[in-house]
């Protein structure tokens, strides 16, 4: 079980340990810095954090030792002249790294791979460990992406990366707005999956379209790959042919809106999610945060309360912001409002390491 | 040459040291400043090569105009100051 957790925060990466019995901070790294999203990559141990400098713009850190060393973030390509394309609101999209969105080690037969998602859209992959980077121009030169739309962010954003366990070569993406996509080839050709997802928000002849989908986070099953599970922008889906076709979850008390969702990984049946009672209303239902587990597919959820506030909580957690430790047994979520919970148990009770931490970007267990 | 001055908040990210430089544009003094300092590159522009948002280039106390292209022209003698503005919470 993992003993480390990172914890990437609007003011700086925070490392959370267990000691006796207990988590506490251990470190904090880029004290004051914007740090949207960290990874520890399990197959070498290397830490890498994604800062957004603001008006500095956005850039990658990797630790290898004892020591942080400043290394390339991915860059979009020159935009040709004459190309004129606009978001959709009007504005010029921005070939430009906006935000770090998706840092995901490659396969385990291909050490010092690392793939990266970023707002507005590009996904990037790099071989040496993050000194060089390449965008997969076969997705962003692909047609239909330029009907990628932004919502909560503007811009689209890729935030979901996952590699299949038997065949690296094998990568889904998921994409807000964009819906599902699939290459079997490592990122030569990509293809739209994700039929039989639904989505509310759009004109009725768009709500089956599989690229109208708002994704809010893809996880799959690392012993069963073909089971997916997707927290989607007006419920839950899941898939049991590798993404392909989903089937929606319905009667999900208190609700099935939310970002993240996390998958045990030799029970493919088993998922936690973190409701909210809305898109319009995005707070926890009743003031109280909760999370929801099901252990049967969907069929039914437990709403997993001990040690969670139960009054006039109002946190959100962000679609990186509920991590799962290797071993399937410990589970934990930051919030917006800087509150951090851990449960050694598979949720039945979560101990509150801080509530007064910055507001929380993503969490990820770390060996 | 011209002389270039950074602000001083980019410093505690990378080191952006006053320096002289040639050049007839924003962009080609630009230019040689990064060539010498690589890191900072970044820093300023955007991933086209244009200023960043909320980045702002004075030559002789005159804003530049041309924050795509940096084609506003640069003096012998002209003094470059690359500010940004300081916001959030």
């Amino acid at each position: 079980m993992s003993d480390r957790l990172l914890v990437s925060t609007r003011k700086g990466l925070f490392t959370v340990s267990r000691r006796s019995g207990s988590w506490s901070v251990e470190a904090v790294d880029f004290l004051a810095d914007n740090v949207s999203l960290a990874l520890h990559d399990p197959r070498d141990g290397t830490l890498y954090a994604a800062l957004d400098h603001g008006h500095f713009g956005v850039k990658l850190h990797r630790k290898t030792e004892h020591s942080w060393e400043e290394i390339a973030a991915p860059v979009y390509p020159p935009k040709p002249d004459g190309v004129e394309e606009n978001d959709m609101w009007g504005r010029p999209l921005p070939w430009s790294t906006v935000r770090v969105w998706a840092l995901v080690a490659g396969g385990g037969q291909e050490p010092g791979t690392i793939w990266c998602g970023t707002i507005p859209g590009g996904l990037f992959r790099s071989r040496d460990r993050g000194a060089t980077w390449e965008m997969m121009r076969s997705l962003w030169d692909h047609p239909l992406r330029k009907q990628w739309m932004g919502g909560g962010a503007d811009l689209p954003g890729l935030h979901s990366i996952c590699v299949d366990p038997r065949n690296s070569d094998q990568v889904t993406v998921a994409v807000s707005t964009g819906g599902l996509w699939f290459t079997r080839d490592g990122g030569e050709t990509w293809e739209q999956r994700g039929a039989g997802m639904r989505a509310e928000h759009v004109p009725p002849e768009l709500t089956q379209d599989p690229i109208a989908q708002d994704v809010h986070c893809l996880a799959q099953c690392k012993s069963q790959p073909d089971r997916m599970w997707v927290q989607h922008h007006n419920g839950i889906f899941i898939s049991d042919d590798a993404g392909r076709t989903f089937r929606e979850i319905t009667g999900v008390e208190p609700s099935a809106f939310g970002f993240g969702v996390v998958v045990h990984p030799t029970d493919p049946d088993t998922a936690w999610f973190v409701p909210e009672i809305k898109d319009e209303k995005r707070i926890p239902a009743g003031g109280k945060l909760v999370v929801t587990r099901t252990r049967d597919g969907g069929q039914s959820f437990d709403v997993l309360t001990k040690g969670l506030p139960q009054q006039h909580a109002y946190d959100i957690v962000y679609r990186h912001a509920l991590a799962l430790d290797p071993s399937g047994e410990r589970l934990a979520i930051g919030s917006t409002t800087g509150g951090l919970w851990i449960s050694e148990d598979q949720g039945d009770n979560w101990l509150c390491v801080s509530h007064t931490l910055p507001p929380i970007y993503a969490v990820q267990f770390a060996s | 040459m011209a002389t270039v001055a950074f602000t001083p908040n980019i410093q505690r990210h990378v080191a952006c040291p006053e320096t002289e430089a040639e050049g007839d544009t924003v962009g080609e003094v630009l230019d040689r400043v990064f060539d010498g300092n690589p890191r900072a590159r970044s820093y300023v522009l955007d991933d086209q090569g244009a200023l960043r948002r909320h980045m702002i280039i004075f030559v002789d106390g005159i804003a530049i105009t041309d924050r795509n292209k940096l084609s506003d022209p640069v003096g012998k003698q002209s003094r470059v100051f690359v500010f940004q503005a300081l916001s959030g919470g």
